[in-house]
């Protein structure tokens, strides 16, 4: 059985973060992912990641791009946090190896991202992400003494007597047997549940497994409704194209040929912030000016070739494997697609949930430092700043408290819980994909970039059938070794609840404001919602809601224009 | 209607059967992958059907399999493709080779890739504390490293790695790209140290037989084999490693009997590899012996080719390929220079010095 002072449960770039910073303070450490780490969503962030590192620049030039971007909602003392400690997290990950673009001058260069005031985005070409996962799994790799368990799922976590955060029930696919793992804090480090729209540029392993497993033991969730519509993804099966491409000069067309930006943020243009150019394009596209195939053009080839292949090889490939277009010659045809959950388990600067020993870091966490609307190459700053908090105090916490072990009751439910749904009889239920299909499809079409009352509603609706009906979802597999089937269900599971928190959200709402645009509700309004909504599960099984500030320090509310 | 057939190799070591062969009908459009391929056979026929996958954009690596007897990511390999690839059968996933299987399509990377990449010691070794901002090096030497850096560790080159399945303790073609990662980080303090330590492994960077496996199926044009070859003219140029399994003095004496000849005449090329007059040389030749007895049986070497080696016609262009070679011996990767060297505004890219050992 399994023991650590600090257990992190996911290894992208803020549970890698976290493990080693907790290390770093002499806890125990154990790392458990589904996935082996470096197979993480983290990978998929290409652009970029920002720091005011510039002598010219500043933090506060960076803190106020991020809580104009959020729209306001951005809890303005973690964000102040954020970009203070940014240049010194890009300094550490410059000096543990990571590959940075660097300028003629050899020391460390920009490029250009949406609604920044400065160039301060950090880069290796368009792999940042995996370049700084890959660089951390070095490090993982360095320090052995960081227990790493590859491939081990999470069903649940555990309280102890007094409503501490005590560990987590984890199964090892590789021979499908079940442990119960004790520690003294647990840190969710699982990522984001994009995966409950579909298309997303979300990886198949974004189920939102943390964001679910914290609210089903009485952590809040926060700001779920804020979801990000990424300007630029492939139509149909929803591959992310950088918004580097923009970065370094691309253009955005309709049909006609306009360069339609010009409407909607004449200053900012094709950098205007995510939201902004979203709902641009899908107003191009919803008024008959986009191309037949309900979307708009990026127009890379006006970024000189040799830049192309040194700063956007991976778009190359995305363009000619997955478009059949080679970018440097032709416009490439986008949309805006489901991308980046702003929302998550509500956390303190430290990372703390209200559930004492139970944090949170990453897209999981809502801290909130993204609030309505998250700027590019701000997301793998949020994480590593954030995982690194959480680490550290996950280990101070460790050092005050003694673990008051768990009941191995719990281990025991939950192996005949995962039994009965290895063993039931599939009779007629559907199967997750169909469950999963469904809802990805309805989520896209009425929680996306434009929402209204009467589709939330019918989304709503939907959502609570398919929970309904998962609880008899069948499956084929009845092995132990990776037995992907049951993993698929229980995932399946944690989505559900991801979705019915963000359509609640979402419906509660009654206001625009970052990602959130209600058609029936078109302004923004300060006075009555310029709060957040946190979600939390009663005893009766339903959600419920209730309201905290936003945090304002020295940027008051204004106009937000491009 | 099923547009394809996908036939997999299942195996579930838990049921105790062999593995077999089963066929799934697909029905999708030939632009759509091996792997919606796949999910779509799990989704709709068996849900038990075992594969990793995760970003299905090339990316996070987890879905290597052998399409077709090769490797290849199944996200990133369209079924249109698989199928004239497989001509008149269906279109065979199986699971990668060189690593055990866990169960059908899932190998224990674990046991073979990620061990590797333990031995090579992948953290960066800089030199003393790090400086109070970030390490001033050249702009080109962190795009050259990129290249490496671009490996997302799918397993492909390991799996179709000819020398591997020889010698399965080579340290492989990803594990020794990743290598070169820190030997061309010029932050790295230790890399004359890391060279020594891969020149003198037995298994190590000579260990490599340019079978050009490696770089035909890595789906990220990280080119594993040059990466290796970068490694030797590092150990071999820059720090004259000279090491104990002859890997240079081999190295030296092919390029140079091509230089001169146009083309191996392996009978000089032993006796310069290892040198007559050294002990081992001596034990080489005559251990080299049975092998030229039965060339000779075989008719593959005559009388007149023992003795007789003569120079190619046209020898002077096998020179002026020495010549531009050298002239232009910059290290050129697919972050620089694009698909085949198309960015470059004249020449076509030559720049790579060819690699002429075995």
């Amino acid at each position: 059985m399994p023991e650590h002072d600090v257990l992190v449960i996911g290894a992208g770039l803020a549970g890698q973060r976290a493990a080693l910073s907790a290390a770093r303070e002499g806890a125990s450490v154990g790392i458990i992912s589904k996935v082996h780490p470096v197979r993480s969503h983290s990978n998929a962030a290409q652009g970029g990641i920002n720091a005011a590192l510039n002598p010219e620049d500043s933090w506060e030039s960076h803190a106020y791009d991020t809580v104009k971007g959020s729209d306001f909602l951005g809890d303005q003392d973690a964000i102040e946090i954020m970009c203070r400690e940014a240049p010194d997290e890009l300094l550490e990950l410059e000096h543990m190896g990571v590959t940075f673009h660097r300028n003629p001058e050899g020391l460390l260069g920009t490029r250009a991202f949406g609604g920044a005031s400065a160039a301060r985005t950090y880069y290796v070409a368009d792999i940042t992400g995996q370049a700084i996962l890959h660089v951390l799994y070095e490090q993982l790799m360095k320090h052995s003494e960081v227990r790493r368990y590859e491939e081990w799922f999470t069903t649940g976590l555990v309280l102890d007597e007094s409503g501490h955060c005590a560990g987590a029930i984890t199964r090892d696919l590789r021979d499908g047997s079940m442990e119960l793992f004790k520690a003294k804090s647990v840190i969710l480090a699982t990522g984001g549940n994009g995966q409950c729209f579909k298309p997303t540029t979300n990886a198949l392993i974004c189920t939102g497994d943390g964001i679910s497993m914290a609210y089903r033991i009485g952590a809040p969730l926060m700001d779920m409704e804020m979801v990000q519509y990424h300007p630029t993804t492939l139509a149909g099966n929803g591959l992310l194209i950088t918004e580097g491409a923009r970065g370094e000069g691309a253009h955005l067309y309709n049909a006609l040929g306009e360069r339609f930006m010009e409407k909607y943020a004449p200053n900012k243009m094709e950098l205007a912030s995510r939201d902004v150019v979203s709902r641009a394009e899908q107003t191009e596209i919803n008024e008959g000016r986009g191309f037949p195939d309900g979307t708009v053009a990026l127009d890379i080839t006006v970024v000189p070739r040799k830049r192309v292949h040194e700063a956007l090889r991976e778009i190359v490939n995305v363009g000619r494997d997955f478009a059949g277009v080679d970018i440097t010659k032709e416009p490439i045809h986008i949309k805006p697609g489901n991308h980046y959950a702003m929302g998550g388990i509500k956390t303190d600067v430290d990372g703390q949930t209200e559930v004492p020993g139970l944090y949170a870091a990453g897209e999981c966490a809502c801290v909130s430092v993204h609030g309505g609307n998250r700027l590019g190459a701000n997301s793998l700053l949020d994480t590593l700043v954030f995982g690194r908090r959480a680490g550290a105090h996950a280990a101070a916490r460790a050092r005050e408290v003694v673990l008051n072990p768990p009941s191995d009751a719990l281990l025991a439910d939950e192996e005949q819980r995962i039994s009965e749904l290895i063993g039931r009889d599939r009779g007629s239920a559907r199967r997750v994909s169909e469950l999963k299909q469904e809802l990805g499809e309805t989520m896209d079409r009425h929680c996306a970039v434009f929402r209204d009352a009467e589709g939330l509603n019918a989304a709503l609706e939907t959502v609570h059938r398919l929970k309904d009906e998962y609880q008899g979802v069948a499956i084929d597999d009845r092995g132990s070794i990776f037995n992907q089937d049951v993993l698929a269900a229980i995932e399946l599971g944690y989505m559900l609840d991801c979705a019915e928190a963000t359509v609640i959200g979402a419906i509660h709402r009654t206001e625009s404001r970052g990602a959130q645009f209600r058609t029936d509700f078109p302004e923004r309004n300060d006075e009555e919602w310029l709060k957040h909504i946190n979600l939390t599960l009663g005893g009766d099984g339903e959600p419920h809601i209730s309201y905290s500030p936003v945090t304002i320090t020295q940027w008051q509310p204004e106009e937000r224009k491009y | 209607m099923s547009d394809y057939t996908l036939k997999i190799r299942r195996h579930n070591p838990e049921q105790g059967d062999a593995p077999y062969w089963a066929e799934y009908p697909v029905d999708l459009e030939g632009h759509r992958s091996v792997l919606d391929g796949i999910l779509q056979a799990r989704d709709r026929i068996d849900g038990s059907i075992g594969i990793r996958c995760s970003c299905q954009a090339a990316i996070c690596g987890s879905c290597g399999v052998r399409v077709n007897g090769r490797a290849r990511l199944a996200c990133n390999t369209k079924l249109s493709e698989a199928a004239e690839a497989a001509e008149e059968g269906p279109i065979t996933v199986e699971p990668m080779g060189n690593m055990p299987v866990l169960k059908d399509l899932i190998v224990n990377m674990d046991a073979v890739h990620w061990k590797k990449v333990q031995r090579i010691v992948p953290w960066l070794l800089p030199a003393g504390p790090p400086p109070e901002r970030e390490y001033v090096v050249p702009a080109e030497s962190m795009i050259d490293v990129t290249q490496a850096m671009a490996c997302i560790h799918c397993g492909a080159c390991v799996s179709d790695c000819l020398s591997m399945e020889v010698d399965p303790l080579f340290i492989g073609p990803a594990a020794l790209a990743k290598a070169y990662r820190f030997v061309g980080d010029p932050r790295d303090a230790q890399d004359e140290e890391r060279l020594r330590d891969l020149a003198e492994d037995p298994h190590g960077i000579y260990d490599c037989t340019h079978c050009f496996n490696c770089i035909e199926v890595c789906p990220k044009g990280v080119a594993p084999m040059d990466q290796i070859m970068r490694l030797r003219r590092r150990a071999t140029r820059d720090f004259e490693i000279s090491d104990q399994n002859n890997g240079r003095r081999h190295e030296h004496a092919f390029t140079s009997i091509i230089r001169k000849k146009g083309t191996l005449d392996e009978r000089k090329l032993l006796q310069d590899s290892f040198g007559p007059l050294r002990p081992q040389g001596a034990v080489e030749l005559i251990r080299a012996l049975p092998t030229g007895l039965r060339g000779f049986a075989r008719g593959k070497i005559t009388p007149k080719t023992a003795l007789l080696h003569e120079k190619l016609p046209g020898i002077e262009n096998v020179r002026r390929i020495y010549d531009h070679a050298e002239e232009h011996h910059e290290e050129l990767n697919l972050y620089i220079v694009g698909e085949g060297g198309e960015a470059e505004e004249k020449e076509p890219a030559m720049g790579e010095t060819p690699e002429v050992t075995t």
